[in-house]
């Protein structure tokens, strides 16, 4: 938001995005830890921590996915800002939603 | 000389000029005429609902008609006139109080505004074919389901919000854009004047919570077409997950509708104080908080569902916590007028009288805060009392303020100020005659949407004082229209700057050029126009007649829009040919559309 | 006449693109878009199930992950499509563009048959509120990748007749972002809906 750069005209170009070699080794991690879910998703001793494992393992590709793919970890941060917005209001608004179905409501669903 | 003002490039007259336009101000001006339209069926239809209830047991409408009424009524107050309305003046505000010539997106304006034309014309056509939803504006589960409400009527309401909420989409994509990446040189977030603040937060209202609602009613749509269950418990859904994600849209719907007045009001009092606004920037992190916390208070419209001491407690809590941002309002707008050289306009007075309404409004808000009371006071008129304080008192009053305020820039001439404090005054009257007893007959026990009630519960003697009020309050209205008529035809030649104001739109002429700006202004400081003014003195107005190249007309919005109502008709009508003509008539347009030289 | 014309064309407050900017904006209500259909989704999983529609066994997870590898790998080619655009080499771009495209519309075809299998297994649309939710959910989730693999193939097309000569870098842009966020929604439909189907 400062001053100085709205005087430079900016194309989409101008960012140092990473290299094709940066995106093949994401494609690379991506699909190893899709493959790891699968995995873990066969593995019957693993059925507790099933949730938990597979929480860090998919928030870690949407984390990449995000960060590289769609240039967040480069770009400004204005736009970093408006998906952190999306995504804490839809958590917080269905997890509270959620709660309540669980907790609260006398008649469940009713 | 305010006429030849407006000799701009492609500024030409006549209807296909106004069908093709991409101009904010032009668009914003469709808004307001349209939404002002709506405001008077809706008024109509309050008058209808009023005169049915002035003596017991009356007659006049039936039970039936009074259902389809009191739904319609509050359709058409909320998003054929209130919404829109608010619309109308971000469309021609917001680029002048930001310095920028036009909005981001010209024509996803226009279409925007097509959109919300035909969604309005949709709804009305409800009256026509003689199918008026009677679901209410909340539309509760099971009410809607085709068990309860068989026949098209439910669908004009469900999918006649669908359509209104693509518009309002696409019109916070828009104003957030233009608001964040638009704004002059110098313009920085704690420069820009309070109304754009509020019109910002407004738009990242409307677009975080239309979502949960378009989902829930896709939800009743496909419940009622293709036989699924997801609302109706005897299939296994849940009835009160309407009411979750209806409130979820529904509480941020209310900010939606009065943040934007209270921008207008905050921009007014200053300007009629001779002095800043008291506490800008806490006004702005006021603003910004209730924007916030009118995301997790949704619950505090369902306390009588049940949720249990935890669930109520908390929303309790969080809905009390609004109260603070909302008094810091009250007292930075008190503060604005004590020790200001006050001047007693038309639109003055409208916005120091919204601070007292607004505050009614606001006390019995946050009597509902707590679920004992609201248990009490549940679907009975004293909760009627209470939005139509926060509705009518608070954003109508604010809105009319701006009205007062504005229309010498949009239309060149001066608005009566004799018919102005006339219409001001009855109007007071009017509301308060209406709305106040209402808390009255609410704690006494008349239950809200009933069509009428019996002697005897003492009812009697305050709705008949209501429906009189009602009437004033519509007799005041032609004062408006009147005074409005007049102006537009022999009013006095307002000039740049009629109120001697402090924010950039009061910089350039009356009506403004179709470029706003010929240079870009350069802004250093809060109220710039005024310490240029004031401060600086080395104000100079910009030339008139200049040649800006702006973003040529198009008519691809209108047809992208068109093609939007074709499919959604059919939905309405369960005409299912009309989706498969509609669509690809969209697609094609949108394609064109994107062929067409990006502008802005 | 004045000659500032043009100035306001390219000239921002934060110095990005205003359509890049307005897909961001819209990709921020979007997430409240599909955690309403998410949440629908939890809310109603275990609800009317009966035999032989178990979520666990109806939910065919190889035929999944399958395509799940198929939009993830268009993500990738995406970026390339960028990447070559960014850098002038339209013909590699033109080869990335399509090859996203074609990922989509494989992605399309899973899902279609997924849909017919789950149909004529006996869970369809209306058979019971995890069906509902399930198909509104995905076929929500499909409609944006139709969407999406129409607007691919008009940049194609476009780029084919010389179209994309003025902004092209930044109209792929826009639509790469668009496309992730379609992907990484599965992403979480995937490990949601499918994987934890077992618990």
């Amino acid at each position: 938001m400062s001053t100085d750069s709205q005087t430079q005209e900016h194309h989409a170009g101008d960012i140092s995005h990473p290299t094709p070699k940066t995106y093949a080794i994401i494609a690379v991690i991506l699909s190893v830890v899709t493959a790891i879910e699968l995995w873990v998703y066969y593995i019957e001793e693993l059925r507790s921590l099933l949730i938990p494992i597979l929480a860090v393992l998919s928030t870690g590709k949407f984390a990449l996915v995000v960060m590289f793919y769609m240039h967040l970890k480069f770009d400004h941060k204005v736009f970093s800002r408006l998906l952190v917005l999306g995504i804490i209001l839809a958590f917080g608004t269905f997890l509270a939603l959620l709660t309540l179905f669980k907790f609260s409501h006398p008649f469940g669903l009713l | 000389m305010t006429e030849a003002a407006v000799q701009a490039p492609h500024s030409e007259y006549g209807l296909w000029s106004w069908l093709t336009t991409v101009d904010a101000k032009r668009i914003g001006v469709l808004y307001g005429v349209t939404a002002g339209i709506f405001f008077l069926i809706g008024g109509v239809e309050a008058l209808f609902m009023r005169t049915q209830l002035m003596y017991p047991d009356n007659t006049f409408l039936s039970a039936d008609t009074f259902n389809g009424l009191f739904t319609v009524h509050g359709v058409t107050m909320i998003f054929l006139f209130l919404m829109p309305m608010n619309a109308a003046f971000f469309n021609f505000m917001i680029p002048l109080q930001i310095g920028a010539r036009d909005v981001a997106f010209p024509r996803l304006n226009a279409f925007s505004y097509w959109v919300y034309l035909l969604g309005g014309l949709l709804l009305v056509s409800s009256f026509v074919v003689g199918a008026i939803p009677k679901v209410g504006w909340t539309g509760y589960s099971n009410l809607s389901s085709s068990f309860f409400t068989p026949g098209i009527a439910t669908n004009f309401y469900v999918v006649g919000l669908l359509v209104l909420g693509t518009s309002s989409m696409a019109a916070a994509i828009n104003f957030i854009t233009t608001i964040i990446n638009m704004r002059a040189p110098g313009m920085t977030p704690l420069r820009m004047p309070i109304f754009t603040w509020t019109a910002l937060v407004t738009n990242f209202l409307l677009l975080l919570a239309l979502p949960p609602i378009a989902v829930a009613l896709g939800q009743v749509l496909f419940d009622r077409t293709f036989g699924t269950s997801l609302h109706v418990p005897s299939g296994g859904g849940s009835a009160t997950l309407w009411q979750h994600l209806f409130w979820v849209f529904g509480h941020p719907e209310v900010y939606i509708l009065i943040l934007p007045p209270m921008g207008m009001v905050s921009d007014i009092l200053p300007t009629f104080s001779r002095k800043p606004l008291f506490g800008f920037s806490a006004m702005v992190y006021a603003t910004v908080a209730i924007g916030f916390l009118g995301f997790g208070v949704w619950a505090h419209h369902m306390f009588t569902v049940g949720m249990g001491a935890w669930g109520a407690a908390i929303f309790s809590a969080i809905t009390m916590l609004i109260a603070i941002p909302t008094g810091v309002k009250i007292f930075n707008w008190i503060f604005t007028i004590i020790g200001g050289q006050f001047r007693m306009t038309t639109a003055a007075l409208f916005a120091a009288a919204f601070i007292p309404l607004f505050t009614l409004a606001g006390l019995t808000g946050i009597m509902h805060s707590s679920p004992p009371i609201d248990w009490q006071h549940h679907d009975s008129y004293f909760v009627v009392a209470h939005f139509h304080y926060v509705l009518v008192a608070g954003s109508v009053v604010g809105i009319f303020g701006g009205i007062y305020y504005w229309f010498p820039k949009v239309t060149g001439r001066m608005l009566s100020e004799t018919l102005g404090k006339l219409h001001f005054w009855t109007f007071m009257i009017g509301i308060n005659l209406t709305f106040f007893p209402m808390h009255f007959l609410g704690v006494d026990g008349m239950p809200r949407r009933v069509y009428t009630y019996q002697t005897g519960f003492n009812f009697d003697t305050w709705n008949f004082w209501v429906t009189i009020g009602a009437y004033i309050t519509g007799a005041s209205m032609l004062i408006l229209i009147f005074n409005i008529f007049k102006s537009l035809k022999s009013g006095a030649v307002a000039g740049p700057d009629p109120w001697d104001a402090r924010t950039l739109e009061w910089s350039i002429s009356s009506p403004p050029p179709e470029y706003n700006f010929v240079e870009l202004p350069q802004v250093t400081a809060r109220d710039d126009f005024w310490h240029r003014k004031y401060e600086l003195k080395n104000f100079q107005p910009q030339p008139d007649n200049q040649q800006v190249h702006m973003p040529p007309p198009s008519y691809w919005p209108l047809i992208t829009a068109l093609g939007l109502g074709v499919f959604f008709t059919g939905f309405v009508f369960e005409w299912y040919v009309l989706p498969f003509i509609g669509a690809p008539i969209t697609l094609i347009a949108v394609f064109c559309w994107s062929f067409e030289e990006f502008e802005m | 006449m004045s000659e500032a014309s043009h100035e306001g064309g390219h000239h921002t407050s934060l110095g990005v693109d205003s359509r890049k900017l307005g897909m961001w904006i819209f990709l921020a209500s979007e997430c409240l878009l599909f955690g309403t259909l998410i949440f629908t989704f939890l809310l109603y999983r275990n609800k009317g199930i009966e035999e032989p529609n178990i979520p666990a066994e109806i939910l065919d997870i190889p035929v999944t992950t399958a395509s799940t590898f198929v939009l993830l790998m268009s993500s990738f080619s995406i970026v390339l499509a960028l990447h070559a655009i960014q850098t002038g080499k339209i013909k590699s771009f033109q080869r990335w563009i399509l090859t996203t495209a074609i990922g989509g519309i494989v992605f399309l075809g899973f899902q279609t048959y997924e849909f017919t299998e789950f149909v004529q297994g006996g869970l369809g649309l209306s058979t019971n509120v995890f069906g509902s939710s399930f198909f509104m959910l995905t076929g929500t989730h499909g409609f944006h990748v139709a969407i999406g693999v129409i607007w691919l193939l008009a940049l194609y097309f476009s780029s084919l007749r010389g179209g994309l000569k003025v902004d092209g870098a930044l109209k792929v842009d826009t639509m790469a972002l668009y496309w992730h966020f379609v992907d990484i929604i599965w992403i979480v439909i995937f490990t949601v809906v499918y994987l934890f189907a077992v618990v």
